[in-house]
């Protein structure tokens, strides 16, 4: 490439970053105002909504076989009837019923797999940032040895050795996961803990539980939310992956992943027992991850990436 | 730089024995592998006889150091299972894997490097949200679901790829391109959140007002200085790949090793879960010391943090 250009650039300079909006009155107005967030929202609200009415939007039991009426198609194809929009699977089970309440699973898995991951990494975080030193240490040693072990692998083996079920899949998850809120929560404690407020707390005497729950966690809070919600979707994407592979929740209950897993081999006919399941997995993550990426924005602007 | 690379290594070192505990662990307390061996409805005679014969009697600190011995003597014992050797089994896996790990990685620099550039120069246009898209779906996508999808679309649809199997380079396409995704969203992040960082910088206005051209600014003096941790990243994002490579390899029945861990672990192959979990974990060790030293040569003032 030529650098010594004599006449000057002509192409425009490259815009800094996003242009800054001024800054609107209220949290809601603000939520309002980013697109992806809404339709993050959005798509969420459809998922909760599909889990908690399943019993009414279901059309049929979602675990009563009818073994006349097998691999129906959905109603868009040519054999498709209204009385299984969405046909039914191998066993003749309704696929909509299980679809829905297969949102169920999906929406448990990610959050209490959130919680215990987010309560056990975000105490090891907020200790080693606000103690340093030694604590600090050994936290980092935690992490990084947990860091180690691909997740997959030891997810896999621990289900294999207890026994598949769905409570064996939250606790291996949620003692697995904790990673990422350890180390996100470690870093933000540590710009907070030098920040004057915190100093005043400690020198009016407050315990070190108290400006650590008081003082610290209020102000990481932001960070904690946007974790919160990219951890519950990788939860749900891990759980789907485990199931899909025999060693997560266990047949009949109707989980996305064991859906994909169970109509494996029927995918070069009846593709679509793959393709509803699969699009539910990845809209409902999609909108989790969105209304993260939209609630960082909104509230913690400055660790936008 | 030397009392640096001093401690990091002694961190990779004492990592590396603790995953070693864990992976013994893990496996060991999962139930009596002398009853596993043995086989189903073995007399109590025969079981006793099993567990004098492989050692399974002595304490478990004991049968941990003496496993350790054997393991740093490059002994990995025999597989329960495949009933050979399980270093001759690993190594004769572990080319297929490191392939489609490299590949991938490849796959994934090829594309997040020019979208996240790419975004970051159009940083707020359409085109930064589109590339922004490429990351969010990537992020929801069930590799899983993905992998079939592609198998879908190539192999039955269209025709152009085998459906499974390691034969010939056509087969690693599918398998690359789904890990490959896998792993782009957080390099394509990276490299956008870099670029903007590097070109709103003040060497780059310097280039600028030298009359350099957008792109010599773009790609000689901007690129090359963001992409320093990029290159940490996706050392680290190696280590997650070869863990997510469990599910590809098992979808795509490529015989490599992770294909291998999920074999050993549905038919309780502990020496070979061990070996391949102990593998993985020293590879991200060994790549996460490469990315810090690296990323400590190139920047002195990580060295006395």
């Amino acid at each position: 490439m030529d650098g010594t250009i004599t006449t000057p650039a002509t192409t425009p300079a490259p815009l800094p970053a996003d242009a800054a909006l001024p800054k609107p009155p209220s949290v809601l107005r603000r939520v309002g105002s980013h697109p992806g967030l809404v339709a993050g929202l959005v798509l969420l609200g459809i998922c909760v909504a599909m889990a908690l009415l399943a019993p009414l939007l279901a059309p049929h039991d979602p675990y009563a076989q009818d073994l006349n009426n097998r691999l129906v198609p959905p109603v868009w194809y040519e054999k498709g009837t209204w009385s299984h929009p969405l046909g039914t699977d191998n066993l003749g089970r309704d696929y909509l019923s299980r679809t829905l309440y297969g949102a169920r699973i999906s929406l448990l898995i990610g959050l209490s797999v959130m919680l215990i991951s987010g309560l056990i990494g975000t105490a090891l975080g907020l200790v080693a940032g606000y103690f340093g030193g030694r604590v600090d240490l050994l936290v980092n040693f935690i992490i990084t040895a947990r860091l180690a072990m691909p997740v997959v692998l030891v997810a896999l083996a621990v289900v294999a050795m207890i026994g598949g079920s769905l409570l064996v899949v939250i606790l291996t998850l949620g003692f697995l996961k904790w990673d990422r809120f350890a180390v996100v929560m470690r870093s933000a404690t540590m710009q907070v803990r030098a920040l004057d407020y915190v100093a005043a707390a400690e020198a009016a005497g407050a315990s070190r539980l108290r400006v650590l729950a008081g003082e610290i966690l209020p102000n990481v809070f932001p960070h904690l939310i946007v974790v919160a919600t990219v951890e519950a979707g990788s939860a749900i994407l891990l759980e789907a992956a485990l199931s899909f592979l025999g060693l997560g929740v266990q047949p009949p209950l109707p989980s996305w992943g064991l859906m994909i897993a169970e109509a494996k081999s029927y995918m070069f006919f009846s593709f679509w027992l793959i393709a509803i399941p699969g699009t539910a997995l990845a809209a409902l993550v999609l909108g989790i991850n969105m209304a993260g990426d939209g609630l960082r924005d909104v509230f913690a602007p400055e660790g936008r990436a | 730089m030397l009392a640096y690379t001093l401690k990091r290594l002694g961190l990779a070192i004492l990592v590396a024995l603790f995953v070693s505990a864990v992976a013994f662990a893990l496996l060991r307390l999962s139930g009596d592998p002398a009853l596993a061996i043995a086989g189903e409805g073995a007399r109590e005679a025969d079981i006793e006889l099993v567990r004098k014969t492989y050692g399974l009697d002595r304490p478990l600190p004991v049968q941990y150091f003496d496993w350790l011995w054997t393991i740093l003597r490059g002994d990995l014992g025999q597989s329960l299972y495949f009933r050979t050797d399980v270093r001759a089994l690993i190594a004769d896996k572990l080319p297929v894997t490191f392939t489609i790990g490299g590949l991938a990685i490849l796959f994934a620099l090829a594309l997040s490097i020019p979208l996240g550039v790419l975004a970051a120069v159009f940083a707020g246009t359409s085109i930064d949200r589109a590339a922004l898209a490429v990351a969010v779906v990537g992020q929801a996508l069930p590799t899983f679901f993905f992998a079939l999808v592609l198998m879908m679309l190539f192999s039955i649809n269209l025709r152009w790829l085998p459906v499974s199997g390691s034969d010939t380079w056509l087969h690693f396409v599918m398998p690359t391109i789904a890990l490959g995704y896998y792993v782009t969203p957080p390099i394509m992040r990276l490299v956008r959140a870099g670029m903007i960082e590097v070109l709103g910088s003040d060497y780059i206005r310097t280039a600028r007002a030298k009359g350099l051209s957008g792109a010599s600014v773009v790609f000689k003096h901007g690129l090359r200085n963001a992409v320093v941790p990029v290159v940490a990243l996706a050392a680290v994002q190696l280590g997650y790949l070869l863990g997510g490579s469990i599910v590809i390899e098992t979808i795509f029945a490529l015989d490599g090793l992770g294909y291998l861990a999920y074999q050993s672990i549905t038919h309780k192959d502990f020496p070979v879960t061990q070996a391949v979990l102990l593998l993985l974990s020293l590879v991200y060790v060994l790549l996460t010391l490469a990315a810090d030293l690296l990323n400590a040569f190139l920047d002195p003032r990580i060295r006395v943090a």
